[in-house]
Order: structure tokens, then C-alpha cells, then sequence
């Protein structure tokens, strides 16, 4: 008995001595925050996403506190509202955000595409990865297993039908999906965009048919119908140069014209501005 | 002189014959997780030196003069995750304040590193095998740079190894776990290098 009263004692005695120092000390050598740190800390949205490009909230505001010449608009999230907070805090001109939206480049739902095996471990996406590059036919589209959306701060993304699909008008386009997709099947895109290639897949156009209906088999008629050279097939797959499509003459030409149904016009123009 | 010569053997064989990470399989953690890059294995590797060294110094006066003293040695475990978890936060205080650049340079590693068991592994050693309090730094000292040379090692093994294009399924993971038991086996080559050191 005697024992335990002197571990118990002595175990207590020792963190109350620690936890007694580490208080003292951090009163003591209490490191003061710049005010328009604190200021500018206050206005931000506080997920911590690093679209920014800063490590968090903490680092941009920072860098906007002590460097000059950091730009105002660079919180994603925060979009407008924000950045003219942050700039009138700073006491200069605020610049308009371009808000952006994660996409799903992937149409290989459970109707259009099969699994090569009967996939019993880790359901996420990151483990089913590791095993022969994932448990669907297509190792370059959505496993559907939804580390997307187990990351997703404003719950804007669910799995339907094997996919992901993104609720665009909840999306703040923080980004965070695009980092933990393995297959990097998520993009973010300006919002102010409106054609979308629903495919990630690189391989042959006979390999892509064998695996998936709505596969690009790169057949180059959205390349051909392009009036402004946007879309190009590089690596067995469309890809689209944005900044060309504003002189587009017949917008969603190429969509009309793809043979497998993977370039979609999407819906979320603007969607933030409404 | 020969006190001199027992501590550089200590010192070797702390750094290559036992090293923590290869032959003892303590703080794999970090040796997998952040050996991506070699600034990043640096970064860590010299926040781990610094911690062990510190956590060393502290443990070792409480296991002697408070625990042992006491007849309370079989709480060595749980005191010493305790004062090395308060020890790693007032590190943080500290250099927070009057070392801002080093702080700001050691970033997330600092209180990760409160977790880690190699750290807790070479307090325990140091009790286990004897050692006096200067031994006991100089063991610290060593295991931190074994723990270095490991990581910076395999930080070049690993981005040739990414860069080498395996198969599919050993893609990731699995591969760095195969690289890392091959370091590890030419590790075990050092063996009985250090008893003839001074032969």
C-alpha cells in the first residue's frame, strides 16, 4: 500500500513540478505577435488549407504582416470577402479573387467500368492504391473509395455510383482533395471555365475501350472541331488550354463532338459570384 | 586517457555498430516518414541530436538521485515520457524566444519529436547499460548522429529508388521498406569494427 501512495506521490509531484515550470515559462518568455498579425490572423477563414501557398493560415498572414509585396487575393476559401478585409487592414487596394473549383476528372462509374479484383482491404483510396495500382480496371480514374471526401472540410464532396462527385456551390476550393487523391483525378479549376474532360486516363485508345465506356481514346475529333486550338491530345488524352477557349466561336463544339461522352459542359460557371 | 578512449568507443559503436534506426528498429517513424528529402531528413536529424542530448541530461540526475534512490525504479517508464514531453515543450519556449531562426528552422519537427522512441529508447539505454552521466551524454550524442547518418543515407537511397522506376505493385511504400532492410543489412557489416579500434 505504502508503495503505491509513494509512486503515485512522487509520479504527481513531478509532473506538477513540470507543468509548473512550463507555465512560468511560457508567461515569461511570452513571444508578443505583431498587431497586424493579429489583425489580419483574425479576418482569415482559419482551415488551414494551404492554397495560399503559405503553410496555413498562421504562415500567410506572416508573410503579409512582415514582407511587402504579398499579394492580398491569395485565400482561396475566404474568396472575396477576405481579401478586401485583409487589404483594408493593410491599408491598400484590394484585387478580386479568382475563385476555383475542384473537379472530377473521372467518368468511370459503376455503369461504364468494372474492378479487376474483389478489393477487401484498407477502404481508402490511398491503401487500394498500393496494391497493383488500385482495385479498378483503370489505375488513372476514381477508386471511389473516398479519401476525398473524408478530407473535405465543407462535406462538398460524396461517392455516387463509384465516383466522386462535387457539390460545386459548397466547395470553397481550398484544394485539399487534390493533394490526397492518388491518382490525381481531382483538379481545381477557375470557375469562370466551362469545358471539362471527364478522363485521366493516358493509355492507348484500344486499351482505354477495353476498360472503360466513357474513357478518352484519344480519336482527336474535339482537336479537330476546336476552333481556337485549345483542346490538344497529348498522351492519349485531351487536355485543354483555358486561356484560348474565351475566343471560342461555337462553345461546346468539342463536347458535342466526342464519340465516348468525356468532355462535359459543366455548370458552375461563376458559381460563387451568384 | 583510457576514460578518453571509453568514450569514443562509446561514441562509435553508438553511431555505427548500434545504430538506433538500423540495428535497433527505434524511431522508424521519422526514418520513413520524413526521409523524402534530404533538407527535411537534415532538419530533423539535428532537432533529434538536440533533443536526446537534452533529455539525457535531464533523466538521467532524476533516474539516479529521485527514482533510484527512492526504490521507485520501476517507473522509469512513465517518468521519463513525462519530463521528455514537458522537456520538448520548454525547448520550443525557449528557442521560440531567444533563438527565433532555429525554431522557425526545426518547425514541426520540434514537438514531433516528443513521440518519438528513440528518444525515450536512449534515456532507458543509458540507465540499462551503466552509464555514467558524461558516458550517458556521449551515448546521447552518438545515437543522435547514427540517428542523422541514417536518415541522410537514406534519403539518397530512397530518391534513387523513386527515381528507378519499380513495379507497380512495389510502387511506394513497399519498395522503401525493401530499401530500408538493405541499408539495414549493410549496416550489420560494421559488427566488431569497434572492439579493435584501439587493439
Amino acid at each position: 500500500m505504502n508503495g503505491i501512495v509513494l509512486a503515485i506521490i512522487s509520479v504527481s509531484l513531478i509532473g506538477v513540478v513540470c507543468a509548473a515550470i512550463l507555465a512560468v515559462a511560457s508567461k515569461i518568455m511570452e513571444v508578443k505577435e505583431d498587431e497586424t498579425f493579429i489583425k489580419i490572423r483574425e479576418c482569415m477563414p482559419g482551415a488551414n488549407c494551404g492554397a495560399c501557398g503559405y503553410t496555413g493560415c498562421d504562415g500567410y498572414a506572416h508573410a503579409l504582416a512582415e514582407e511587402e509585396g504579398v499579394k492580398t487575393n491569395l485565400c482561396i476559401p475566404g474568396a472575396d470577402a477576405v481579401a478586401k478585409q485583409i487589404a483594408a487592414v493593410l491599408g491598400v487596394e484590394s484585387e478580386d479573387v479568382i475563385e476555383r473549383v475542384a473537379t472530377v476528372r473521372c467518368g468511370g462509374d459503376c455503369n461504364t467500368t468494372m474492378d479487376k479484383m474483389i478489393y477487401q482491404g484498407i477502404q481508402t483510396c490511398a491503401a487500394a492504391k498500393l496494391l497493383y495500382g488500385g482495385k479498378g480496371s483503370c489505375t488513372y480514374g476514381c477508386m471511389g473509395l473516398g479519401d476525398c471526401a473524408a478530407v473535405c472540410p465543407n462535406d462538398a464532396i460524396c461517392i455516387q455510383n463509384g465516383i466522386a462527385h462535387i457539390d460545386t456551390r459548397r466547395c470553397t476550393g481550398c484544394g485539399l482533395c487534390e493533394k490526397t487523391c492518388p491518382n490525381g483525378v481531382i483538379a481545381l479549376m477557375d470557375d469562370v471555365e466551362m469545358i471539362l474532360v471527364t478522363c485521366n486516363n493516358k493509355e492507348k485508345g484500344a486499351v482505354v475501350r477495353k476498360k472503360c465506356d466513357n474513357g478518352c481514346i484519344g480519336c482527336k475529333r474535339c482537336e479537330k472541331v476546336c476552333s481556337t486550338g485549345a483542346i490538344k491530345v497529348i498522351n492519349n488524352l485531351a487536355v485543354i488550354d483555358y486561356d484560348k477557349c474565351p475566343e471560342c466561336d461555337d462553345p461546346g463544339a468539342c463536347a458535342r463532338i466526342c464519340t465516348v461522352g468525356c468532355i462535359s459542359i459543366s455548370n458552375f460557371r461563376g458559381i460563387h459570384k451568384l | 586517457m583510457e576514460y578518453f578512449k571509453g568514450l569514443i568507443v562509446i561514441l562509435m559503436t553508438s553511431v555505427l555498430v548500434n545504430n538506433y534506426v538500423l540495428s535497433k528498429f527505434l524511431g522508424i517513424c521519422p526514418f520513413l516518414g520524413v526521409s523524402k528529402k534530404l533538407d527535411q531528413a537534415v532538419g530533423m536529424s539535428v532537432a533529434v541530436i538536440f533533443v536526446m542530448m537534452m533529455a539525457t541530461a535531464a533523466t538521467w540526475p532524476i533516474q539516479t538521485y529521485l527514482l533510484d534512490a527512492n526504490g521507485l525504479g520501476y517507473l522509469q517508464t512513465v517518468v521519463f515520457i513525462l519530463v521528455i514531453a514537458a522537456l520538448v515543450q520548454l525547448v520550443e519556449i525557449v528557442l521560440k524566444k531567444y533563438i527565433p531562426g532555429l525554431h522557425k528552422s526545426l518547425g514541426v519537427y520540434l514537438p514531433l519529436i516528443t513521440t518519438n522512441c528513440a528518444v525515450l529508447g536512449v534515456c532507458i539505454a543509458n540507465i540499462d547499460d551503466g552509464f555514467g552521466f558524461v558516458e550517458s551524454l556521449v551515448n546521447a550524442l552518438g545515437t543522435g548522429l547514427g540517428f542523422m547518418l541514417a536518415m541522410v543515407l537514406f534519403s539518397g537511397v530512397r530518391s534513387k529508388v523513386d527515381a528507378g522506376n519499380p513495379p507497380k505493385s512495389f510502387e511506394g511504400l513497399p519498395i522503401t521498406l525493401v530499401a530500408a532492410a538493405i541499408v539495414s543489412l549493410a549496416f550489420f557489416g560494421f559488427t566488431g569494427v569497434v572492439d579493435n579500434l584501439f587493439a
